[in-house]
C-alpha cells in the first residue's frame, strides 16, 4: 500500500493555517461573493447602485434637506421644493383625535398611552399570567371614562365626537379580544362530532371567510337596524365594532384550528387515559397547549385586522383613515396631501412592523422553548 | 397447585359485587350530544324567527317590497367604465352584471401581476447578492406593513395629480398616452380577420403541445429529447401570420388622438382601474413574495445535493428535483392570497372605480333593497371563494405526498 | 510501517492504477481549518473506511471528491480528472461517482423506479424503458424490487437507504462514496443496509466509507483511515489498526466507540 504516512505515536495536531488572503473573510471576500460573483450578479449590482444613487438622495432632499420642519402657514410652503411638514404641525392633533374636543384632548391622548402600555406589558412572557386578567378590565374601563367622560369631574363626550387612532386602536384590539374566546368555541365546534355542531360552525366559518369585510361592515350599517325591533337603535359605532369581531371571530378560529390540529394524538388519548372529560380535557391539556403555539398566527391575524380596520371609513366612522381623508381635504392645505398620507403611513407601518417583528421573535422564542 | 390457605400468602379479599354506575340517561353521551344540537337549532331558530319578524316590520314601515323584483327595474345611475353596453335605462340586475364583470376584469389581471412580481420579489429575496435581496426585503417588509387602503389613495392621489391633463399628456411609446384621464393605447382596427388569426395561433400552440407530447415520446425511446422551443414558437406564430396574409394582411390602426380636451379612438384604462390594479398588485405581490421565499427555502438542502451528486445539472435541478417540491408548499396559501386579492378588489368603492361592491352600494341607496343586494355580494363572492376552495382541495388531494 | 495484506473475507481485485488522488488539499470554512494538507490516494478497486469523532472533517473530506464542498488549496483527481472550478469536469466526476448520504435524500415526490431512472434519463440521455430495466436490475440487487412502485415515504430507513443505493448505482459509477450511511438508522435495520454494501464490496467497488461500523470495516475494509482535527492521524489495514494501533489519539478513540 502506497504512501501511508502514519504521524507518530502521539498525535500533536498541526496549527491552524490562517486562510490564504484571496479566501479569507473581508469585505473584498465579502463584495466578491455577495455582489460580483457572476457576470449576471455584477450587472444587478451596477444596476441596483445606479437606481439607489439617483433614488435616495432625492428622496432624502424632499423629506430632509428642502423639506419645511416648522409650523407655518400653508402658503410659506409654496416656496419649499421638499416636503412640506408644516402640514403634519397643523394637523397632527385632528388626524390623531379626530374632532374630539381640542382643549380635553389630553384625555384621548392618555388612553392611547394607557392602551399602548398594556400592549407593550402583554408582550412579555413573564406577564403572561393572571395579572394581565386584572390589568386588561382596569385599563380598558380607565381607558372609556377618559375617552366618555361624564364622572370624576371629566366631561361627557358623546361618542360620535370620537375619532382618530383611539377608535383604529379600540376596533382592532376589542374586536380581536372579544373574538377570541368566540374563535375557540368555533374552532371546537369545528373539529366537534356531533354533525349540527360541525356543520354550524363550517358554514359560518366559511362563510365570513368567503366575503370581503366590506360586505359584512355594510350588512351591519344597513342590515343590522333592519334586525332590530321597532325603535332600537344601536350605535354605528357598535354597528362596526360587532362587524369586526364577527369577522375576525373566523379568521381567528381558522388559526385555533390549526393549532388543535398541530397537537399530537398522543395527548388526547393520554387526557383520556387520565380519565379527564372532554372539557377537562380541553382546558388543562389542549387549549393551553394549541393556544400557545398559535400565538405567532395569532399575532399576525391581529396585524391583518388592525390594517382592516381602515375600511370603516368606508361605513362613515371616524378612523385614523379618514381623519386623514379630512385633514388633506382641507382647501387650504390640498397640495399637500403626500405628506399626510406618508404621516399616516409611518403610523401605521410602525405599528404593524413591530408586531410582525415581535410575532418573529415570538415564534423563534416558543420554538427554542419546545425543543429544550 | 397449592391451595391459598396452605401456600402462607394472603387470603385475597373477596370480590365485592360493585354497583355498577349510573345509568341515568343523563350521562349517555349519545343523549348529551343530541341535547346539545338541538338546544343549538333551538337557539338558531328562535334568534332566526326574532330577526326575521323584525326585519318584515321594519320593511313594512318603510315601505320596501323585499324580493328580488328589484333587479328588472331600471337603474337609472351611470357606470364609469364597463365591459358590456350599459345605459342608465338598463336594469338593475344588468348594472349589478356590470359590477361583477369589472370586478372579475381587475381581480384577473391583478392576480396575473400580482404572480409575477411576487415572485421576482420573492426569487430575489433569497438572491445571493446582497443589494438585490435587502432591496427585496424592503419592498416586502415596507408594503406589506401599510393599509391597502392608504395604498390606493395614495396611488390615486398620485395619477390625478402628478399625472398632466389630457393634452400635455406624457407619450410613453408611439400611440400610447398617459395622462390624468388615464392611459390611452391602440389596438388594431374591427376586422373579422382578427379572430381569425387568434383561432390559427390557439390551433398552433395546440400543436405546440402535440409537439412536446412527441419531445417526451422521443426521448423515452431514443433517451435524447429533440428540441421544442423554436418550433412551437414557429407552429403558434405561423399560423397566426399565414391566416393574417391570407387575409389581405390588414394593418389599419384604431389610435387614440387628442381631440380638444380629450382623446379620441383607441382603448383606455381609467385611472381609478389603473390605481386598483396597481394597488393590489403591490400589496398582493409582497404577500406572495414571501410565499415564494419560504416555499423554496422549504426544500431541504440535501435534495439539491443529492441531485448534484447524482449528476444533474443546475437547470434540471431546479426544474425536476427542487420546483416540484416547491409548488407544493406554495400553491395552497398562494391561492388563498388569490382570494384575499379578490375580495380586496371590493375597496375599489374608495376610489371610485365600479366594481360589484361599488355598484351595488349605489343601487343599495337607491333602491333601499338592502338585504336582497348584500346578498348578491355573499353570493358572488362566496361562489368564487367555495368553488376556488374545492379546486384547492382536489388539487392538493392530488398532489399531496404518499406517506407511510 | 503498515502490512499490505488483503482484509481477510474481501476477494481483493485490486488494480494499480489510482482513481483518486488528493495532494496537498486544505480548506476553511470562513477562519476555520478543516482540512490540513490532506494527502491520500486511493486504487481502483480499493475499499477505504474513514472515521474519526466528529468534526474531525471527514464527510468534508469524501464531498470535496464530488465537490458538494469546494477546496481551496491542493489538487485533487478523480479518474484522472482534476477538479476545478470548471463545470464541465464537475459534471464528469459526478457522473462516475456516487454517493450515499445520512439521510437518504431521497427525492419525496418521485416514485422509487423513478429516483433510480432520473438521473439516467436526464444525464447520460438513456431511452427511459432501458433506464427502467437498470433500475429494475438494480433495485432487485439491493433486494427491494418489489416496492419499485412506491414512494420513498412508504419504505423505512432501512429500505429507503437501499433505495438511495440502488439509486447511486444506476449511474454504473466507478467509485462509491457513503457518508455515514447508517448513522439515521434504527438499530435493527443498520444491518440491512450494512449487508448491502458488503456485497458491493465484494464485487469489487472501489468504496469510501465515512462510518463508525467497526465490523464493516474489520469485514471488507482494505485501509482504515482515522481522521482528527482536520488531518488524517492513522491509516492501516483494519486488523493492524484495530489490535494495534500506534497513536495515543486513535486509541482514545477505539477505546470510546469499542
Amino acid at each position: 500500500m502506497a504512501d501511508i504516512s502514519n504521524t507518530g505515536v502521539n498525535f500533536v495536531p498541526t496549527e491552524p493555517r490562517p486562510a490564504p488572503a484571496s479566501i479569507r473573510p473581508g469585505p473584498m471576500t465579502w463584495m466578491k461573493e455577495r455582489l460580483f460573483n457572476t457576470w449576471y450578479n455584477t450587472l444587478f449590482t451596477l444596476v441596483a447602485i445606479y437606481v439607489l444613487a439617483t433614488s435616495v438622495p432625492s428622496l432624502i432632499d424632499w423629506f430632509f434637506t428642502s423639506a419645511l420642519w416648522s409650523d407655518a402657514p400653508a402658503d410659506a410652503c409654496d416656496a419649499v421644493t421638499g416636503a412640506c411638514w408644516a402640514f403634519v404641525y397643523e394637523k397632527w392633533r385632528f388626524i390623531l383625535f379626530g374632532t374630539y374636543p381640542f382643549e380635553q384632548q389630553w384625555r384621548p391622548g392618555g388612553a392611547v398611552i394607557i392602551f399602548l402600555g398594556m400592549v407593550i406589558i402583554s408582550c412579555f412572557k413573564p406577564m403572561w399570567n393572571k395579572s394581565l386578567l386584572v390589568i386588561w378590565p382596569v385599563g380598558l374601563i380607565i381607558c372609556w371614562i377618559l375617552l366618555a367622560g361624564g364622572i370624576f369631574g371629566l366631561d361627557s363626550v358623546p361618542n360620535n365626537l370620537w375619532g382618530g387612532l383611539p377608535i383604529t386602536l379600540m376596533l382592532a384590539v376589542i374586536g380581536c379580544g372579544l373574538a377570541f374566546p368566540v374563535s375557540i368555541a368555533l374552532a371546537l365546534g369545528r373539529r366537534s362530532k356531533m354533525p349540527i355542531i360541525k356543520a354550524f360552525c363550517v358554514g359560518y366559518i366559511e362563510l365570513i371567510r368567503g366575503v370581503p369585510l366590506i360586505t359584512v361592515l355594510f350588512m351591519a350599517s344597513v342590515m343590522f337596524p333592519l334586525f332590530m325591533p321597532e325603535g332600537i337603535t344601536i350605535d354605528k359605532l357598535l354597528r362596526a365594532q360587532v362587524a369586526i369581531i364577527m369577522f375576525a371571530a373566523a379568521y381567528l378560529a381558522e388559526v385555533v384550528r390549526g393549532g388543535l390540529q398541530a397537537i399530537p394524538k398522543g395527548q388526547y388519548e393520554a387526557a383520556d387515559a387520565m380519565g379527564l372529560s372532554y372539557w377537562q380535557a380541553m382546558t388543562f391539556i389542549i387549549l393551553p397547549q394549541a393556544l400557545k403555539i398559535t400565538i405567532p398566527p395569532q399575532v399576525n391575524t391581529f396585524i391583518g385586522m388592525f390594517k382592516d380596520t381602515s375600511l370603516v371609513l368606508i361605513v362613515g366612522i371616524f378612523d385614523l383613515m379618514f381623519t386623514m381623508r379630512v385633514a388633506i381635504n382641507d382647501l387650504e392645505w390640498r397640495a399637500f396631501y403626500i405628506e399626510g398620507m406618508v404621516f399616516v403611513a409611518i403610523l401605521y407601518f410602525l405599528f404593524c412592523f413591530s408586531m410582525s417583528k415581535y410575532s418573529q421573535w415570538l415564534e423563534h422564542e416558543l420554538h427554542r422553548g419546545h425543543k429544550r | 397447585m397449592t391451595d391459598h390457605a396452605h401456600s402462607g400468602l394472603p387470603t385475597p379479599p373477596t370480590p365485592t359485587v360493585k354497583k355498577p354506575p349510573s345509568t341515568s340517561i343523563f350521562y349517555s353521551e349519545k343523549f348529551r350530544s343530541i341535547l346539545y344540537q338541538v338546544l343549538l337549532i333551538a337557539v338558531v331558530i328562535t334568534l332566526g324567527i326574532f330577526l326575521v319578524s323584525n326585519t318584515l316590520a321594519n320593511l313594512a314601515a318603510r315601505g320596501i317590497q323585499s324580493g328580488f323584483g328589484f333587479l328588472d327595474v331600471r337603474a337609472g345611475f351611470d357606470i364609469g367604465e364597463a365591459m358590456i353596453a350599459y345605459t342608465n335605462d338598463d336594469s338593475y340586475g344588468r348594472a349589478l352584471v356590470v359590477g361583477i364583470l369589472n370586478t372579475v376584469k381587475v381581480a384577473f389581471f391583478g392576480i396575473i401581476l400580482a404572480t409575477i412580481v411576487g415572485v421576482i420579489m420573492g426569487i430575489a429575496r433569497l438572491s445571493s447578492n446582497f443589494l438585490i435581496s435587502k432591496f427585496a426585503s424592503a419592498y416586502v417588509e415596507i408594503l406589506r406593513n401599510i393599509p391597502l387602503l392608504l395604498h390606493l389613495f395614495f396611488i390615486y392621489g398620485l395619477l390625478i395629480n402628478i399625472l398632466p391633463r389630457p393634452r400635455d399628456s406624457w407619450n410613453l411609446l408611439p400611440g400610447v398616452f398617459l395622462s390624468n384621464r388615464g392611459l390611452k393605447y391602440p389596438v388594431m382596427a374591427d376586422n373579422p380577420i382578427w379572430i381569425w388569426v387568434a383561432i390559427a395561433m390557439l390551433v398552433g400552440a395546440i400543436g405546440a403541445y402535440f409537439l412536446a407530447r412527441r419531445a417526451d415520446k422521443i426521448q423515452a425511446d431514443t433517451g435524447v429529447r429533440p428540441k421544442t422551443l423554436l418550433p412551437s414558437l414557429g407552429l403558434i406564430f405561423g399560423f397566426g401570420a399565414v391566416v393574417w396574409l391570407i387575409g389581405g394582411a390588414p394593418l389599419s390602426v384604431n389610435a387614440p388622438e387628442l381631440r380638444g380636451f380629450n382623446f379620441q379612438g383607441g382603448q383606455s384604462l381609467s385611472p381609478e382601474f389603473l390605481a386598483l390594479l396597481l394597488g393590489l398588485t403591490i400589496y398582493t405581490s409582497a404577500f406572495i413574495a414571501e410565499i415564494v421565499r419560504s416555499g423554496i427555502q422549504a426544500v431541504n438542502y440535501g435534495q439539491t445535493e443529492a441531485a448534484k451528486a447524482v449528476g444533474l445539472n443546475a437547470g434540471n435541478t431546479l426544474r425536476l428535483i427542487v420546483l416540484p417540491q416547491a409548488l407544493r408548499v406554495i400553491i395552497p396559501p398562494i391561492t388563498s392570497q388569490y382570494l384575499n386579492l379578490t375580495k380586496n378588489s371590493s375597496l375599489a368603492i374608495a376610489i371610485g372605480y365600479p366594481d360589484l361592491v361599488s355598484v351595488g352600494n349605489t343601487a343599495l341607496n337607491q333602491s333601499g333593497q338592502a338585504i336582497e343586494i348584500i346578498a348578491v355580494f355573499m353570493t358572488v363572492y362566496l361562489t368564487l371563494s367555495l368553488s376556488t376552495s374545492l379546486f384547492m382541495n382536489w388539487y392538493n388531494g392530488r398532489i399531496a405526498l404518499t406517506e407511510r | 510501517m503498515a502490512t499490505t495484506a488483503p482484509a481477510s473475507t474481501a476477494t481483493s481485485s485490486m488494480g494499480t492504477s489510482e482513481v483518486i488522488t488528493m495532494a496537498n488539499v486544505n480548506k476553511w470554512y470562513g477562519d476555520f481549518h478543516v482540512l490540513k494538507d490532506i494527502n491520500l490516494s486511493v486504487k481502483s478497486g480499493e475499499r477505504i473506511v474513514v472515521c474519526g469523532p466528529s468534526g474531525s472533517g471527514k464527510s468534508t473530506l469524501i464531498r470535496c471528491l464530488n465537490r458538494l464542498e469546494e477546496h481551496q488549496e491542493g489538487d485533487i483527481a478523480v479518474d484522472g480528472i482534476e477538479l476545478t472550478d470548471n463545470i464541465k469536469n464537475i459534471d464528469a466526476v459526478r457522473a462516475e461517482v456516487g454517493m450515499v448520504f445520512q439521510h437518504f435524500n431521497l427525492f419525496p415526490h418521485l416514485s422509487v423506479l423513478d429516483n433510480c431512472t432520473l438521473a439516467p434519463i436526464w444525464v447520460k440521455k438513456t431511452a427511459k424503458a432501458e433506464a427502467e430495466a437498470l433500475g429494475m436490475k438494480y433495485l432487485e440487487r439491493v433486494r427491494i424490487g418489489e416496492q419499485a412502485l412506491k414512494y420513498p415515504g412508504q419504505l423505512s430507513g432501512g429500505q429507503q437507504q437501499r433505495v438511495a443505493i440502488a439509486r447511486a448505482l444506476c449511474m454504473t459509477p466507478k467509485i462509491m462514496l457513503f457518508d455515514e450511511p447508517t448513522s439515521a438508522l434504527d438499530p435493527e435495520m443498520v444491518k440491512e443496509v450494512l449487508d448491502t454494501m458488503v456485497d458491493l464490496a465484494k464485487e469489487g467497488m472501489t468504496m469510501l466509507c465515512v462510518t463508525h461500523e467497526m465490523g464493516f470495516a474489520k469485514a471488507v475494509a482494505d485501509r482504515v483511515i482515522f481522521m482528527d482535527q482536520g488531518e488524517i492521524v492513522e491509516q492501516n489495514e483494519p486488523n493492524a489498526f484495530f489490535d494495534n494501533p500506534q497513536n495515543e489519539r486513535t486509541k482514545e478513540f477505539l477505546n470510546q466507540i469499542l
